[in-house]
């Protein structure tokens, strides 16, 4: 079925646009959740957003799903294919379309990293302040699909904050601007719903962004306490001073390890945990707020503080957290990585139930977490060679969920849902919830076409119920029919 | 007149249920009905009986903003929620409130200052000096009603974190919860901002707070004309000292245009920065602990801001001066001269039409307006970015209200792009149109 697709798919995106070896279909079988893998029954590479548009319609009129893949780095699946399925991938899309600093937006293509982003405005004193930590390689339209925050998410927000405009290609086919990159355009708030929707509503071809000013002054602080709990107590008193930093890190002593050992980060040797605070801003609001952390570590306990602004020093400091995913495979051969947030309040004792279980289960736990707003990445670690370690971390991951929606939190803070955690949405929300959400997927989506299968565990059948409407139709009302 | 019947079966769902009266009115069109339900379950009881009686229902909380946007098409049930008023839950350590639609901002504020927090949203040009900050938490969400501090903070829609609505069948849903980072389902937080209580009853909300600052300085500045104005506005807003707000003002078409920077923070660093920022605005420029009277209103002091026809402008903020001169050129082609002001750097600013004015010539106004913005006047439109890389327009007028005789004769909302998708929207969320008609962006 998939192959009758293959000379119009070559007719809009040329010959060398079109993905039909077996071989080569494979190299697309996942995105960053390697655990799950489909190969797609087709791949494209379109240029334009016109080429996504024919190749949705293509795909619409035979009544084939297709996937949006930007650079394949998202964590929770929402690039999984379908292997009845075509992989639509934007990567070939990357230019930059403007950088206007005059009225701080700029407009890129989907397959534009989120680093070049940054790149190009530097020149002009400005900056795309969403950050994840794969930002050299993950896509603006990957972002866009799962709202993604990064470090310095706690101060300058999430993506949705820096997006005043899309244009997507709907799922029937056709290409639309959202918004018009005013942020006031009048009507529903589609880019803030399209936003996070995790490429369930459409494929997005333009994007619009608000760009930041650079900070006058960025310091960093790294403090070493005894244990997770004393970092969180600082925590809580920075927060409770009144203070926004740009962002606060956690890290617990089996994370300090593995990262030691991947990057050699110097961390305090023997910590329990290091806290990075990072404060940006003009400097005598950052030189004042800095003296004022340091005070609330030291009050909190903390055993070593180190500070840096040039940047060079900054990146030192940071290197140990950007590599403890990939350092735990240093003490590990596979992990799993949560994405729970508690409410931050919340945070010492979630910590102290993560180590029960750990201990309970005998899996090791690495922690890592944005203390500032609560979002938890616990890496359970296991040996991968054996199907039971993996269960077992599996069922210790679902542990880990539970406890944080318990505490009132989330599922997933910035990953997404994908196909990861779509079997945990019922925990978090009732079935009313979720089938309200998905009237949404219902106005966009109809057909039922556009990456099925993520995010929500029970697809909800689209069109009217029977029976459903009381009273005159809207149309004979409103005098436009009559009915007979 | 009211049926019985109906209003038994409303009664029996919410004991608060009433036949209308001339209070009740949604901007001229007169209810048969009002209901105040006290709970969650209530609300939800009163909207399956609408549903079962085919009654069109229009949200309220204070009333307020009743007169923003059109009239229903029809009103059968007004549901307010002045007794869902409760700050449920105020997590001061994990700067979070949630509360119910109904609770006054006024009120909200004074409860949160008390832990030295705040719900960082200004009263709206357009809630009128006599009803700033009365207005409720849904309707602020509901009408994404803001003001200078939008800059910095955002609009409801980029504060909200979690919301509970009743859909138009009775049906109860919430999206989100209580923690800022969270991108689990669909955002309908973000979806029913601005909504105009088209999709649904808000009954319940959960906003990121902030901490209240220790300070703030405004520094104010007048230009001679849009281009000095825009050029300052400009440097405010590109410089590194992270105001919180940029905002302009012009009393009329030949009157400077004043300009007001907001700073917060520690005392002793907004001190340092306004000094600052008074190199970059020139001599002339004045540091006050205290707002300027034009801070953040379009009327005049002390009187009913909100008699007139205001009208907001979306722009990119680099169109500055092309925005007054086109607002410049459809006034003085009717013989008007409105006041002007709003948040510059944001690319917003509202146009005050007086109460005097006559409605022929403020409706000529508008649709002059919006055919200059449709050519493009006002469109900043980057060199590299021509449509269709960039959208056909990139400056739109809305109608925020105005008065009766004003909106017979003008489309309050004015071209919406994307409707085609909203209707779709719309259609999935209340089948039977029954929620507020005819109130939002076209038609819907």
């Amino acid at each position: 079925m998939i192959e009758q697709l293959v000379p119009a798919m070559v007719e809009i995106c040329g010959p060398d646009g079109v993905v039909t070896d077996p071989l080569d279909l494979r190299t697309y079988e996942c995105d960053g959740l390697t655990s799950h893998r489909a190969a797609p029954g087709l791949v494209v590479l379109p240029r334009t957003a016109e080429q996504v548009a024919a190749v949705v319609r293509v795909c619409a009129g035979a009544g084939v799903p297709f996937v949006a893949r930007g650079s394949g780095t998202g964590l929770s699946g929402g690039a999984l294919p379908r292997t009845d399925g075509v992989l639509i991938v934007t990567s070939r899309m990357r230019r930059i379309i403007a950088i206007d600093p005059d009225s701080q937006r700029a407009i890129v293509e989907p397959g534009v990293t989120n680093l070049a982003v940054s790149t190009a405005a530097r020149p002009f004193g400005y900056f795309y302040a969403p950050d994840p930590s794969s930002q050299q390689v993950c896509s603006v339209g990957g972002n866009v699909a799962e709202n993604s925050g990064g470090a310095h998410c706690l101060k300058h927000g999430f993506t949705v904050h820096h997006v005043t405009g899309l244009e997507i290609v709907t799922p029937a086919g056709e290409l639309t601007w959202l918004g018009d990159g005013t942020g006031a355009a009048p009507g529903y708030d589609l880019v803030g719903a399209f936003v996070g929707s995790e490429g369930t509503l459409g494929i997005v071809t333009k994007i619009i962004v608000k760009l930041s000013r650079i900070p006058q002054m960025v310091t960093c602080l790294l403090a070493a306490f005894e244990t997770t709990g004393a970092g969180g107590a600082a925590v809580s008193a920075i927060i409770g001073a009144g203070m926004v930093p740009a962002a606060i890190e956690m890290m617990d002593a089996l994370s300090i390890e593995a990262a030691e050992a991947a990057v050699a980060c110097h961390y305090p040797q023997g910590a329990g945990a290091v806290l990075i605070v990072e404060l940006d801003g003009p400097e005598s609001d950052v030189r004042r707020d800095a003296a004022a952390v340091r005070a609330l570590c030291e009050q909190a306990g903390s055993t070593e503080i180190r500070e840096a602004v040039d940047p060079a020093e900054r990146a030192v400091i940071w290197a140990g957290r950007k590599s403890a995913f990939a350092a735990v495979g240093r003490i590990c051969t596979a992990y799993i990585v949560q994405d729970g947030v508690v409410p931050r309040s919340a945070l010492g004792p979630v910590l102290d139930e993560i180590a029960k279980l750990s201990a309970e289960s005998g899996i090791r736990v690495a922690n890592v977490f944005h203390a500032g707003d609560g979002n938890l990445h616990p890496l359970v670690l296991y040996d991968g060679g054996t199907p039971e370690a993996e269960a077992a971390a599996e069922e210790l991951s679902g542990a880990i969920l539970d406890l944080c929606i318990s505490h009132g939190g989330s599922i997933t803070g910035e990953h997404g849902v994908g196909v990861d955690k779509s079997r945990y949405m019922t925990k978090m929300f009732g079935a009313d919830d979720l089938d309200t959400m998905q009237l949404l997927r219902c106005a966009f989506d109809p057909a039922g076409l556009c990456n099925p299968g993520k995010v929500f565990p029970t697809p909800r059948l689209c069109g009217e119920v029977p029976g459903a409407r009381r009273g005159p139709h809207p149309l004979v009302a409103s005098g436009q029919a009559e009915q007979f | 007149m009211a049926d019985d019947a109906v209003l038994r079966a409303l009664a029996a769902a919410c004991p608060a249920a009433r036949a209308a009266d001339a209070g009740d009115a949604v901007a001229g069109v007169a209810p048969r009905y009002a209901a105040s339900p006290a709970s969650v379950a209530e609300a939800s009881a009163v909207m399956r009986v609408a549903a079962e009686q085919a009654l069109t229902v229009v949200p309220r909380g204070s009333g307020s903003r009743l007169d923003w946007g059109a009239p229903p098409r029809g009103c059968d049930l007004v549901v307010d929620t002045l007794r869902l008023d409760q700050v449920v839950e105020h997590a001061a350590g994990d700067l979070v409130a949630r509360i119910q639609a109904g609770a006054g901002m006024r009120r909200l504020g004074e409860a949160l200052a008390a832990a030295g927090q705040q719900l960082a949203l200004d009263a709206a040009p357009g809630d009128g000096a006599d009803r700033a900050g009365d207005g409720t938490v849904g309707g602020t969400l509901a009408t994404g009603a803001a003001g200078p501090r939008r800059l910095r903070y955002g609009t409801p829609r980029d504060l909200v974190i979690g919301i509970t609505v009743v859909r138009a069948d009775g049906t109860v849903a919430s999206s989100g919860g209580k923690v800022v980072k969270n991108v689990a389902g669909y955002d309908l937080g973000k979806l029913f901002a601005g909504s105009y209580g088209t999709l649904g009853l808000i009954v319940e909300a959960v906003f990121r707070l902030h901490p209240l600052p220790a300070a703030a300085a405004y520094t104010t500045v007048d230009a001679a004309g849009p281009a000095e104005a825009r050029r300052l506005v400009a440097a405010a807003a590109g410089s590194e000292l992270a105001p919180t707000a940029v905002e302009i003002s012009r009393a009329g078409r030949d009157r400077p245009v004043r300009v007001g920077v907001l700073l917060e923070g520690d005392p002793a660093g907004v001190g340092e920065r306004a000094a600052q920022l008074r190199g970059i605005l020139g001599a002339e420029a004045v540091t006050s602990p205290d707002a300027p009277a034009w801070w953040g209103s379009t009327g005049p002091p002390g009187g009913r801001g909100g008699a007139g026809t205001l009208i907001r402008v979306g722009f990119w903020a680099a169109a500055l001066p092309a925005v007054l001169a086109t607002i410049d050129g459809a006034a003085a082609a009717g013989g008007l001269d409105p006041l002007v002001a709003g948040s510059a750097a944001s690319g917003v600013l509202y146009v005050a039409l007086g109460a005097g004015d006559h409605p022929a010539a403020a409706a000529a106004f508008v649709a002059t307006l919006r055919e200059a913005l449709a050519r493009g006047e006002a469109d900043a439109r980057p060199a590299s970015a021509p449509a269709p890389d960039s959208p056909p327009v990139l400056a739109s007028a809305v109608v925020v209200h105005a008065p009766p005789a004003v909106r017979e004769l003008v489309d309050m909302w004015g071209p919406v792009p994307g409707l085609p998708l909203m209707r779709a929207v719309k259609d999935q969320f209340d089948p039977g149109h029954r929620m507020a008609p005819g109130r939002f962006a076209g038609g819907i």
